[in-house]
């Protein structure tokens, strides 16, 4: 089973954690002022890329936290993990 | 032909380099690729086309799925196109020439909670105006058609009865890729393996090129059928398209005496059960909850849908895993398809249909190529446009398909 490292509780078990989907997606500022495309783009568009992808985790089994990653969707290898509300760091490209 | 014919299949189509040109290019040789060019020859008469395959024939989801098919959807139009579908596999052999272990044993869904009771008798009724066959059944009733199901009350998911499709089944998916290649190819059609598609040639927003592992190829039209890649193609046009690709998994049993004369599907314990032909158990399970392109999934995935299935049918229990795997479906916000036009011209989209596209095979191609032909949906797919996730347009299938196809 994969380990997942998170960063408060260090590595634990995959099936201790739930995805969260594409991370940094922020909630408008200002909703109403949105078109129907951009609130369409809020709401069912994400990024769907072969290669690494900054996603959502929360350690449901653990510390209960969200956090992020940066994992590679190709080879399922987790690149960083980093908290939330912190930018996305540069991975070098493997 | 008899089955002994079709046991060597290498030769069924020919094996051409890529020629400079043609008039339809599908990328995508897997299912929905190849019976879109069976169509765009057979009722179109377009017959320069190429299906451009990264890997090979049909090695891709086609490969992969648990060859479910079935149309009892709940909306008018998904009931439309999935039953258009149908129709076609029930004609489907003679058409081709063919044989395809086409087989319509029915499939039960259970219910398994009062919610479900409801969700599913409002499904039958809803079929049922739809001219879609389908029957309420009560836990007894789940029993006679599948006397091994557990209907026993004090389990986990006690069975409180299914909807029932009798004219639903299965289908051998080899079988069914090479039907549609083998005739693809008498119309003079090229399949072309080992050839991946590395960019798409767009000029004053129309394509007019694809540039692959094997050259550049002029194309008077594109056809997206890459399923789970779809989002990487697209990104070559500069769509963004609402996608995610996860891994889905399935597995085999070992080889065992009939003992499962139909297809059950529970949504609630996420698996799937037929029984193939040669007699392996098929199960499917529900897509692993991360995006995914590695065509693996995890394992404790398998374990739960391992514990589910076990509960439904304790005659499994001796059964021995043969081999799982997982193949890589492009999920949709409300669990139907795309297909449709984009806004580059000349290019189409056949995408999104997620854990569920090998019942939709020859209805797809059908008017997939219909789209591609007349640059105008086929009134089957024009719900099913990309612009539906703006309008709010949706057709909302989770109860239906969700994770269990």
């Amino acid at each position: 089973m994969q380990l997942i490292p998170c960063p408060w509780c260090g590595p634990r078990e995959e099936a201790e954690y739930h995805y969260g989907g594409q991370a940094h997606i922020a909630y408008p500022d200002d909703p109403q002022g949105l078109t129907d495309q951009e609130w369409a783009q809020y709401v069912f568009f994400r990024d769907n890329p072969k290669g690494p992808f900054a996603e959502r985790w929360m350690h449901s089994a653990g510390c209960r936290r969200w956090f992020n990653a940066v994992r590679d969707t190709a080879t399922h290898r987790l690149l960083t993990v980093y908290r939330s509300g912190e930018p996305r760091p540069e991975v070098p490209t493997p | 032909m008899t089955l002994a014919d079709v046991e060597h299949p290498d030769f069924l189509w020919r094996n051409p380099d890529p020629a400079s040109g043609y008039d339809v290019v599908v990328v995508g040789g897997g299912g929905h690729g190849l019976a879109t060019a069976y169509y765009l020859a057979r009722n179109h008469g377009i017959r320069r086309v190429a299906v451009l395959e990264k890997g090979w024939l049909a090695g891709g989801n086609m490969a992969r799925n648990t060859t479910i098919i079935r149309s009892n959807y709940l909306w008018d139009e998904s009931a439309a196109i999935y039953e258009h579908a149908l129709k076609l596999w029930e004609g489907l052999e003679q058409d081709l020439g063919y044989p395809l272990l086409f087989s319509q044993r029915g499939v039960l869904n259970l219910a398994h909670t009062l919610q479900d009771v409801r969700e599913s008798r409002r499904r039958v009724y809803a079929n049922r105006l739809n001219g879609v066959d389908a029957e309420w059944l009560e836990p007894e009733q789940v029993a006679e058609v599948c006397p091994i199901v557990d209907i026993s009350p004090d389990v986990r998911h006690p069975v409180l009865g299914a909807t029932y499709q009798p004219r639903a089944g299965i289908a051998k998916h080899d079988y069914v890729a090479w039907g549609f290649a083998r005739r693809a190819d008498e119309y003079g059609i090229d399949l072309i393996q080992d050839c991946e598609v590395t960019g798409l040639d767009i000029r004053a927003g129309r394509v007019v090129g694809v540039n692959t592992t094997r050259g550049r190829i002029a194309a008077g039209k594109v056809a997206l059928a890459a399923a789970g890649h779809t989002s990487v193609l697209a990104a070559m046009a500069g769509l963004r398209l609402p996608l995610q690709s996860h891994p889905l998994q399935a597995l085999v049993s070992d080889l065992l005496e009939p003992v499962h004369p139909t297809v059950v599907m529970s949504n609630a314990v996420h698996v799937y059960v037929s029984q193939a032909h040669k007699g392996e158990l098929v199960m499917g399970a529900g897509i692993d909850s991360q995006n995914g392109y590695g065509q693996r999934g995890s394992f404790h995935i398998i374990e739960r849908q391992m514990a589910a299935a076990l509960e439904l049918f304790p005659v499994f229990a001796r059964a021995h895993l043969l081999r799982s795997w997982a193949g890589i479906v492009d999920t949709t916000p409300d669990a139907s398809p795309i297909v449709g036009l984009t806004p580059v011209a000349g290019l189409y989209l056949n995408c999104g249909w997620g854990t569920g596209g090998f019942k939709a095979t020859p209805g797809v191609g059908w008017c997939f190529a219909h789209t591609v032909a007349n640059d105008e949906p086929h009134p089957y797919n024009a719900p099913f446009t990309l612009d539906r996730f703006t309008t709010g347009a949706l057709v909302d299938e989770h109860g239906a398909a969700a994770v269990a196809h």
